[in-house]
């Protein structure tokens, strides 16, 4: 098969372009995981939530993209402390699978809802104006946009494993993670912790929902579509670690695009592929640490 | 002795087979199983559910003396969930009709479960032509429209316009293939050539990669075979990439849910075969003010359909006076069609026969009202917008 420099450059870039939604994702469900235990598979719902609700400002308020931006994480995050006061704290001794299975209710009932009140043909979210137009980079016309969300999720990536990794809150958050009691005995407020974390989480899917509005029509179902992928990624990449999940998702983001040019028929399936040679090979991840 | 107990019990459940097989027939059950919570439950779904029940109290909610009641359920896309379903109904609650919604594997299926048990089969949302061609049945009839027709109507018009290299968008299972298949033979035919295809998988969230590798094919025109929420990102993202400036799009499926969902911003001068819009005429308009009232949306082509064809069914039963799939579809087969939706009749393979329309989607500035979005370029003539005689391959036409 022949495949032109150009095309190739451009597939990859795109490639690029979906690995930073993978990306932001799966740092979310990675963080959650490392701290909580619980695998959480409302955050597709969250992160549709994100974007639903940026098409509700500007449509019914008028409030623009950029306000969005840090409005939506707050109010999806607030929602997500909600839930794990509520609901997730009663679990965490519980099996892992109860965690999942509380999660999923809780996605079925929150599409549910959305897709009652908007139909699944979605809504149109115009990109910003700031935004609109594209590059022309030779090879390919790289619209504005896409190019945003590359590095704005790449920052919002490398300033969370910053905190994670770099600083003491992030010190106190890895060593709660190690052993809870412990770091309780130190006058350290670890359910306020947890509740914090998974409300960080959480919003990081809310501000990927935001990012996605004016990429992937904005629909009940678009979080769906995404977090089962976005579940071989974390596993791909290792439960539990932060570069793992961020480096990962970029990877398979582009993977996936090179597949789309060379055999598109797979491009659904490939993730899954990688994701059970990797389980053979490595069973925590690539990243991840035996236990 | 363990078979001492074994048979009483299997004596039992026999026995439960045989009554529910004999229960006697109290009621017409219509089942009804589409898409309900996927990306193609806009253009039917529960408004498809909807129709079929305005269309049922229409109709007195009565036939034969016995009360009409409709069941529906929702397939999700997968084949085995619709056939399984349609069994269940079938052997359980001694359906009388089986009603199929969208997706083309799941209309194959059903056709294959209603054959085998003897019901009957109509079905609106399901678009490939082999429904009755190469896998034609004597019980099924295939309503609104099929591939044949969205090739022969929107392919056809594009290459007169000059339309003439197609590259395809195709979606990656029955529907897409029979699409692209139908629309690249009428795009041959006509002069034109087809420079290649990409398929993607169904529900494909991100068209970009997709598109660039349609653009590279430096091809006039790119035939989108897909249909609903597949449709709305390709378009969205074809205008993102800049790709509406160096190719024209033809949306091959294209429902008014989905010019809806993009606006006429995104889609306007897009050609588009259908096989009914709510604002052709008062009678159709009257329709469409009844469905928006229940539903706050305008119908679809195909809920428009799925009244029609259940008022049809119901006449036939009246008429026949019997629920026997045998003597309806006979009478199904020799009535003439005439309502809001069409004027036609159901032809020997099951297809019903009536004019389709050519469109274009109308300018912002045309628009005069939400919802208003199409204005008629062509009315294509039954007899020729469908598969001929001299095409069929169904053994039932011949």
């Amino acid at each position: 098969m022949s495949v032109s420099l150009p095309a190739l450059l451009s597939q990859l870039l795109l490639g690029l372009v979906n690995g930073s939604f993978y990306a932001m994702l799966s740092l979310g469900l990675a963080v959650i995981f490392g701290l909580l235990n619980v695998i959480n598979f409302a955050h597709g719902a969250l992160f549709m939530m994100g974007a639903v609700l940026t098409w509700m400002a500007m449509n019914y308020l008028g409030v623009n993209y950029w306000v969005m931006l840090l409005v939506a994480p707050v109010v999806v995050g607030a929602f997500g402390i909600l839930i794990e006061r509520l609901l997730l704290r009663w679990i965490y001794k519980l099996d892992h699978l109860y965690g999942l299975l509380l999660t999923l209710g809780l996605t079925l009932l929150i599409e549910g809802i959305f897709r009652s009140a908007y139909g699944v043909s979605g809504l149109a979210y115009d990109t910003p104006d700031a935004l609109s137009g594209a590059f022309n980079l030779g090879f390919m016309i790289l619209p504005k946009y896409r190019a945003w969300v590359v590095v704005a999720s790449l920052v919002v990536c490398f300033v969370t494993w910053f905190l994670i990794e770099k600083t003491r809150i992030g010190a106190y958050l890895r060593a709660g993670t190690e052993n809870p009691r412990l770091v309780e005995a130190f006058g350290v407020n670890v359910p306020l912790m947890i509740t914090l974390t998974y409300g960080f989480g959480v919003a990081l899917a809310a501000f990927a929902g935001v990012l996605a509005a004016p990429v992937i029509q904005v629909s009940p179902l678009m979080g769906q579509n995404l977090i089962i992928v976005v579940f071989a990624v974390v596993v791909i990449g290792g439960m539990g670690s932060i570069m793992g999940a961020i480096l990962t998702g970029l990877g398979l983001g582009v993977i996936e695009g090179l597949t789309k040019v060379f055999y598109p028929e797979a491009s659904s399936t490939v993730v899954f592929v990688i994701m059970v040679i990797v389980l053979l090979i490595r069973p925590a991840g690539l990243f991840g640490k035996e236990k | 002795m363990k078979k001492h107990w074994i048979t009483p019990i299997a004596l039992a459940c026999g026995l439960a087979l045989a009554a529910g097989a004999a229960q006697a027939q109290d009621k017409v059950r219509i089942g009804f199983i589409t898409d309900m919570s996927s990306l193609y439950s806009d253009v039917e779904g529960k408004g498809g559910a909807t129709a079929i029940q305005m269309a049922i109290d229409d109709f007195g909610g009565k036939v034969l003396g016995m009360p009409i009641e409709l069941l529906t359920a929702d397939h999700q896309n997968k084949a085995d969930i619709a056939a399984s379903k349609a069994r269940e109904w079938i052997d359980t609650q001694n359906l009388t009709m089986l009603f199929g919604g969208t997706t083309s594997s799941t209309g194959l299926a059903m056709a294959k479960v209603a054959q085998e048990k003897k019901r009957v089969f109509i079905v609106n949302g399901a678009g490939t032509s082999a429904l009755t061609n190469e896998q034609c049945s004597p019980y099924t009839v295939h309503y609104a429209y099929d591939t044949v027709a969205l090739a022969k109507g929107t392919g056809g018009a594009v290459v007169d316009q000059g339309g003439k290299s197609w590259y395809f968008l195709t979606a990656d299972y029955a529907f897409g293939h029979a699409l692209e298949a139908d629309t690249s033979k009428v795009v041959k035919d006509k002069g034109g050539t087809v420079v290649g295809s990409v398929r993607h998988p169904l529900n494909a969230s991100d068209f970009s990669s997709f598109l660039l590798q349609a653009q590279n094919s430096k091809a006039q025109i790119l035939g989108l075979a897909n249909a609903g929420g597949d449709t709305i990102n390709a378009i969205k993202a074809a205008k993102e990439f800049g790709i509406n400036k160096t190719m024209k799009l033809a949306g091959l499926l294209v429902f008014v849910s989905d010019i809806h969902s993009l606006g006429l911003k995104n889609t306007e001068g897009l050609l588009l075969t259908t096989s009914w819009d709510w604002n052709l005429d008062d009678k159709t308009r009257a329709f469409g003010k009844k469905f928006f009232d229940k539903t706050q949306r305008m119908p679809t082509d195909l809920q428009a359909a799925d009244y029609s064809a259940t008022m049809t069914y119901l006449k036939a039963v009246e008429a026949a006076k019997t629920t026997d799939a045998d003597k309806v579809m006979a009478q199904l087969k020799s009535m003439k069609i005439d309502d809001f939706y069409a004027k036609g009749f159901i032809r020997a393979d099951g297809r019903m026969v009536h004019d389709m329309y050519l469109m274009q989607v109308k300018s912002p500035a045309e628009s005069k009202q939400p919802w208003d979005y199409y204005k008629v370029v062509a009315k294509l003539p039954g007899d020729q917008v469908f598969t001929t005689k001299a095409e069929s391959k169904c053994a039932l036409w011949k």
